[in-house]
């Protein structure tokens, strides 16, 4: 698992990474409380939102025949691909021995568990009675009735239910040696957290034994899951008749969409991370610049995805299909389409040049669009293909989102910051077990000391 | 007469006496863990910040059993994945999309996800169950907090009369720190 990465200096020896990240848990000054405050700030939005809506009903929100489906569920969507690529750069990465991925793979699943912690609202807020949301549970209604278990949607609660589990579990484990490295350098009732949290962690032969095996087979687990998990998100609308919706490449699609806006979401949180904790010489350019190819080689995927959709439509040559891809091309909703596709498609193909992909402030932008655009993406696919319908000819398809639209999503963003921030606040956000492995352990011989 | 408390056996059991020996450099330990075995010991335990080949390779450890968790888990899932649908389907049967009662193509994803599920919660106990059971006597054993950061060390459990040699071999080895706990 050797770190390729030229970039670390001599400086950074095991108790330099102890020191370094242990020294992100101190008093994190008034840019972080700022941060916390903002996102503190848009829940309430969107609390506030919800409660209106709960109060009032579905009626608030913008849907119009035949849109039912639309900002909650694109927002379910969208926060269910960010939870992607945490698990991607944890598991399957580690499954290939990629040494690069340590450096970020603990801050892409925090990431993940909290993106899906936000994904699993957005279900309950749309069902409308979200006073009745335990009906989604297993168990018979009072006249003896199962769920339907041939619905993508039953698939889609136990999918994501399982990739919440997992995904926190794996969280949990790596946590654990890192929490008893804290532990034995903090004072105070921080020592005391991290000596309960530590699960009374040594690093005995023992332990390690047992914990390596462990995490390996669980990484070995998460790799199938996290691809079942977006391929069963896109079959509850590929399993439909919509046109639009009904195309085979939907799983494919649909996860390497998902990899994609993951991967641009660690970027653009890893910047500000990496600035505020002065964790330059931990996380370099070097893990930027991969970040970015991943970046690339599944943004490449997404806009053929997008070809071979259109391609389809037109070769296929069903009336309704084409009629589906011409409206969304150039339809009313023309403006989301094309952001989708500049955003998605378009710019990342700057990422083949090296100066854009080692400029840090250049790939924080792009990451920005390519959340807008991912976003999109998933709008297009679900509002825009029900809007144009082409079986509904004769329906008023005017759909706009509402306030109350605008102020769950804002609030899920609150949502999701906050965990964030307090995480990365109160436990490692780097792995210091991880880091160290990839760096030249100390030997007698070669005179490298710790 | 002095009163003892009897549950200060359980949870505050007296140390297991023995010889601690702290390295700054992995190849030190390897070496040390090498001349203990030749010499004959077995039961010393052995801290690293990190899980190195080279600790596992001189200590030839066997696999951990915690695959066995794994394998037991993940199929006990798919079995549970398989039971629920089709049990729960012809419980009350009814014909939906004109497709079978029971039928096993949609109920794949819902096996397949329990198989994931299971699997890797009892991952997670066979984990636990394992480090807790090698960790009976952890408590009792000497420890430093270095061990997290960059140090590793070895730990003798044996009689302060016998410590002698032990500290020798240690030091020998290329120990930083020998002392008797």
């Amino acid at each position: 698992m050797a770190d390729a990465s030229p970039a670390r200096g001599a400086r950074v020896t095991y108790d330099f990474v102890t020191r370094a990240i242990a020294r992100t848990l101190g008093h994190p000054g008034k840019g972080y409380f700022a941060l916390l405050g903002s996102a503190v700030a848009l829940l309430a939005v969107g609390i506030g939102c919800l409660l209106m809506l709960l109060r009032y009903g579905l009626g608030l929100a913008g849907y119009s025949h035949p849109v039912y489906w639309a900002v909650y569920i694109t927002c379910f969507v969208f926060w269910v691909g960010i939870a992607h690529s945490g698990t991607l750069i944890s598991a399957i990465l580690f499954l290939f021995r990629s040494g690069w991925r340590t450096a970020v793979y603990r801050t892409a699943e925090a990431m993940t568990v909290f993106a899906v912690m936000t994904a699993g609202l957005f279900p309950l807020i749309h069902i409308g009675r979200q006073w009745y949301f335990y009906w989604l549970i297993p168990y018979p209604n009072e006249r003896g009735l199962w769920p339907n278990f041939k619905s993508p949607l039953i698939w889609d609660e136990f999918a994501i239910g399982t990739y919440f589990t997992v995904s926190t579990v794996f969280l949990i484990m790596g946590l654990i040696p890192d929490i008893a490295a804290v532990r034995d350098v903090a004072t105070g009732w921080r020592k005391k957290l991290y000596a309960i949290t530590s699960l009374g962690w040594r690093g005995t032969n023992e332990q390690w034994r047992h914990y390596s095996r462990g995490y390996l087979y669980l990484a070995a687990l998460a790799t199938p899951l996290v691809l079942s998990v977006h391929s069963v998100v896109s079959w509850d609308f590929a399993m439909a008749i919509v046109p639009g919706w009904h195309a085979t490449i939907f799983a494919p699609y649909f996860v390497a969409g998902a990899i994609y806006s993951g991967v641009a979401m660690v970027i653009t949180l890893l910047v500000p991370i990496r600035k505020f904790f002065h964790l330059e010489e931990l996380i370099t350019v070097h893990h930027f610049e991969n970040l970015a190819k991943l970046c690339l080689l599944t943004g490449m995927i997404v806009g053929y995805a997008y070809c071979v959709e259109f391609f389809t439509a037109w070769f296929g040559g069903h009336p309704a299909e084409r009629a589906a891809f011409w409206y969304r091309a150039f339809g009313p909703f023309w403006w989301a389409s094309w952001t989708m596709i500049i955003c998605n498609a378009f710019l990342p193909q700057l990422l083949w040049f090296k100066p854009i992909r080692t400029n840090i402030l250049g790939l924080f932008v792009i990451s920005i669009f390519v959340n807008i655009g991912m976003w999109f993406e998933r709008y297009v696919i679900i509002v825009v293909s029900l809007a144009g319908e082409p079986y509904e000819r004769f329906t008023n398809a005017t759909y706009n989102p509402t306030w109350a639209d605008w102020g769950i999503m804002a609030g899920s963003f609150g949502w999701f910051f906050m965990w964030f921030l307090l995480f990365v606040k109160n436990f490692p956000a780097v792995s210091i077990s991880e880091v160290k492995e990839v760096l030249p352990a100390p030997q007698r011989g070669r005179g490298v000391h710790a | 007469m002095k009163l003892e408390n009897p549950l200060a056996a359980i949870f505050h059991p007296p140390p297991t006496p023995g010889v601690l020996g702290v390295f700054g450099h992995l190849d030190a330990t390897v070496d040390a863990i090498g001349k203990l075995r030749q010499g004959g010991h077995t039961d010393f335990t052995v801290y690293s910040p990190i899980p190195r080949h080279e600790i596992e390779d001189a200590l030839d450890q066997p696999v951990s059993p915690v695959r066995m968790f794994t394998l037991i888990g993940g199929i006990a899932g798919c079995a549970v994945g398989a039971w629920i649908t089709l049990y729960m389907s012809y419980d009350w049967p009814i014909v939906l999309g004109g497709k079978p009662v029971g039928s096993i193509p949609p109920y794949v994803v819902i096996m397949f996800e329990m198989t994931i599920l299971f699997g890797a919660l009892s991952t997670i106990l066979g984990i636990l169950f394992n480090a807790l059971f090698a960790a009976r006597r952890l408590g009792t054993v000497a420890y430093d907090p270095r061990f997290t950061n960059d140090k590793f060390g070895i730990f003798v459990p044996c009689e302060p009369a016998r410590a002698g040699p032990v500290e020798a071999l240690l030091r020998g080895s290329g120990a930083e720190e020998v002392r008797r706990a």
